[in-house]
């Protein structure tokens, strides 16, 4: 009866409100689900702000999950679907001492064949930039991390669905209702 | 000291510069509130300020702590369908309440609860009584919001008062500061009509209430249980008609109880822990389970795992999250049951199931045999719950509304009270909250004066909020109160003589007197310790006009039967 522990991205419209974001995440908290990442944006809609979050439970979980935000009086409507269904991707950024970029000709290899960006340079440090998978990122960071990073930090999982998302609708029919 | 009074016209929806305190005093009259309990304080005294201005039009009842303001809204709302509400100050004023809202999120209780916060420029500095209510709260409250602003308070009263009602009902919390009360706005009241992103009502669809019925036309053993969602449906008569047209033994959840009259031919009881052994039993001989309004609780399922395996499951609710939460169901009805099993009754072919609902007498006969008639008619020397619960129904003639606590006596009081009209069975059933009775209680008679409401209460719940019996002396509220007193915690020493080879830890009680306390607070009260002064003294609570507190010594050492063994089978339900 055990079911696969998959990845799923749950992407939830909700209103701009303060305490969302406490109910949302305690919705998980009780059921002692780590929350892997989560970013909040305005969406597609003005004043409908958009939550991404991903967690690694079973399809059922997923499920209950969503119900459980979708009941929520602020949450306009929930969704959670597979990394099949999703074009996501992550950002990070690295802060390295700016000799290095000279000292270590590799270093410049790295960042043409991995398509970084440079995003500043200055005496004393420089800033990389790229977007990307995981994966992609992770090795990025391993490649870097040879020569010595002085910070290094990643986004959470931001994500848009190949599935259409009718929130105009659903507001539009309620409007229509009043 | 003259009192300022408005007539209803004037607060009527003009356009008025008033304060924010005022406001809040406005939008509860304006949403129908007479009634309110509560407990002032520090950040709540410009609203208490307005409370007495407009004394002639809103009844604030001061209750001795803020649980039981809570606890008396919850009693307030469950008798009458109303919405309950509570007011309190900030800090520890606003986490008293908690208990009380918590206990309403879990059995779904409309409540609105107003707290005084500090001042705006005071917020996370830790001042003087400030705690993050809204914080604290989010997760027992349906919703909840902090006001800051003057303008804001009206269509945050009224939001509040519309989503604690609408679709599946529950506690709503509004906590506003101390500037916003003292600050101005041009009021004009507006009730809230619909919130964009809250659907309370999901569409009930024709397809999925002709797939329920078909799979009832062709069950030959079918098996109804309900829950709370048929009462605060207002589903009664709907409910009442599938059962009859169909011929299916219906049983209850403890909320569910007295939606359908207790003497109904095809109402078999209640299911659950100590739920009735047919019922119980059964569940796992049907071939269609159809619940309605109920969420499958672990009290009521027992173990999942062995839950009702050979039946298609039918479910009728309001809360989408609650299909497939703990059952896996077979056709989910989603919408409000009114209308939903107005839908099914049309549906469903005429039919009787006779030898089926014998099946449930039968194991009734033996439950009669090896429990009930013990409980209620005993031979033995020591009186028994039962028998004083058999005695309320006599005096009351089935008509009264029971309060109970949490423990063996409500589980008792659950199983034997008749009950006639529906909304008589008030109680604590998701949270388990004692001391919720006796709050409870006074809210239930201050919402129904006409109807006789009697406090079933253990001797270890009755003092968790015993100061309640000071707001019963303050109010003249005329509710009869009950302690049956075992000197135990009895349902954690039952547990503990079952499942912990009798070590008594901590359940046993020294009791003070109870009487000389209630007389304390010029209540009439009675001590009983044997059978016949208890049957004329019961006579003699129900026939008081005034408040009445009835004590009666039980066997301390009585158990609960029948009884689901905590993540037992409901086949597995024990007779002894």
């Amino acid at each position: 009866m055990s079911e696969d522990i998959k990845t799923f991205t749950i992407s939830i419209y909700t209103e701009n409100n303060i305490g969302l974001l406490n109910r949302i995440s305690a919705i998980f908290q009780r059921r002692h689900i780590n929350i892997e990442s989560l970013t909040t944006s305005q969406s597609e809609i003005d004043g409908v702000n958009r939550f991404v979050i991903v967690v690694n439970v079973t399809q059922t979980n997923a499920e209950k999950i969503v119900k459980q935000i979708e009941k929520q009086v602020e949450t306009i409507r929930a969704y959670y679907h597979t990394d099949e269904e999703t074009i996501f991707t992550e950002s990070c950024m690295f802060k390295i001492k700016s000799e290095l970029l000279f000292d270590e000709p590799q270093i410049q290899n790295i960042i043409k064949e991995s398509n970084t960006r440079i995003v500043t340079v200055n005496k004393e440090f420089f800033v990389l930039e790229k977007s990307g998978r995981r994966n992609e990122i992770e090795a990025l960071r391993r490649d870097l991390n040879v020569f010595g990073i002085m910070q290094f930090v990643r986004s959470g999982r931001i994500a848009v669905t190949k599935e259409e998302m009718k929130i105009t609708e659903l507001l539009s029919a309620f409007n229509n209702q009043l | 000291m003259e009192t300022k009074t408005l007539n209803k016209k004037e607060v009527a929806n003009k356009t008025q510069r008033i304060t924010g305190c005022e406001a809040v005093v406005r939008s509860l009259i304006a949403e129908g509130v007479d009634i309110l309990y509560g407990y002032p304080g520090g950040a709540i005294m410009p609203v208490y300020d307005e409370l007495y201005k407009f004394q002639d039009q809103i009844h604030h009842v001061l209750t001795r702590h803020e649980q039981g303001a809570a606890h008396a809204a919850q009693g307030f709302a469950r008798i009458s369908g109303r919405v309950g509400v509570a007011l309190a100050t900030s800090g520890p004023g606003a986490t008293n309440l908690i208990t009380g809202i918590a206990d309403a999120q879990i059995d779904s209780t409309p409540l609105v609860c107003i707290t005084g916060q500090v001042a705006s420029h005071l917020l996370g500095s830790d001042a003087f009584q400030e705690t993050d209510i809204v914080g604290i709260s989010t997760p027992v409250t349906k919703w909840n919001c902090q006001v800051t602003k003057s303008e804001d308070i009206p269509a945050a009263i009224a939001k509040a008062f519309y989503i604690a009602k609408s679709g599946r009902p529950g506690p709503v919390l509004v906590d506003i500061t101390k500037d916003a009360q003292f600050g101005e706005l041009d009021f004009n009241y507006e009730k809230c009509k619909g919130v964009r992103s809250y659907v309370p009502i999901p569409k009930t669809s024709q397809d999925a209430v002709n797939a329920a019925a078909e799979l009832i036309n062709n069950a030959k053993k079918p098996m109804i249980v309900w829950g709370q969602g048929v009462i605060l449906g207002e589903a009664e008569a709907e409910l009442k008609a599938v059962v009859e047209k169909a011929g299916i033994p219906a049983a209850w959840t403890i909320l569910g109880a007295s939606a359908i009259p207790s003497t109904h031919p095809l109402n078999v009881g209640m299911v659950g822990m100590h739920g009735n052994y047919g019922p119980n039993k059964l569940t796992n001989e049907c071939d269609v389970l159809i619940a309605i309004g109920m969420r499958f609780d672990d009290r009521v399922t027992g173990d999942l795992n062995t839950y009702a395996k050979q039946a298609k499951v039918i479910h009728f609710d309001i809360d989408p999250a609650e299909i497939n939460k703990n059952v896996q169901t077979d056709v989910a009805v989603l919408g409000n049951s009114k209308e939903s099993l107005a839908m099914l009754a049309e549906a469903l072919e005429a039919k009787s199931h006779d030898a089926w609902l014998k099946e449930f007498k039968d194991l009734y006969q033996i439950e009669y045999d090896t429990v009930i008639n013990d409980d209620l008619n005993p031979t033995k020397e020591g009186l028994t719950m039962g028998e004083v619960i058999k005695q309320i129904n006599i005096a009351s003639e089935g008509n009264a509304a029971i309060v109970s606590d949490v423990g063996q006596h409500q589980m008792i009081a659950c199983r034997y009270a008749d009950f006639n009209v529906s909304k008589s069975n008030i109680t604590s059933g998701g949270l388990g909250t004692m001391g919720f009775a006796l709050p409870a209680a006074i809210g239930a008679k201050m919402a129904a004066p006409n109807r006789e409401v009697v406090a079933i209460i253990g001797d270890g719940g009755f003092q968790m909020n015993i100061q309640e019996l000071g707001t019963i002396f303050q109010q003249k509220v005329p509710v009869k109160v009950v302690v049956l007193n075992n000197e135990f915690l009895g349902m954690v020493r039952q547990w503990q003589q079952l499942f912990f080879d009798k070590r008594y830890a901590s359940t046993e009680m020294t009791n003070p007197d109870f009487v000389t306390i209630a007389k304390g607070y010029h209540i009439e009260g009675k001590r009983v310790t044997n059978r016949k002064d208890m049957e004329a003294a019961v006579k003699e609570m129900i026939a008081s006009k005034d408040s009445y507190f009835l004590e009666v010594c039980v066997e301390k050492e009585d158990n609960v039967f029948p009884m689901i063994p905590s993540g037992a089978s409901v086949s597995d339900v024990r007779l002894s």
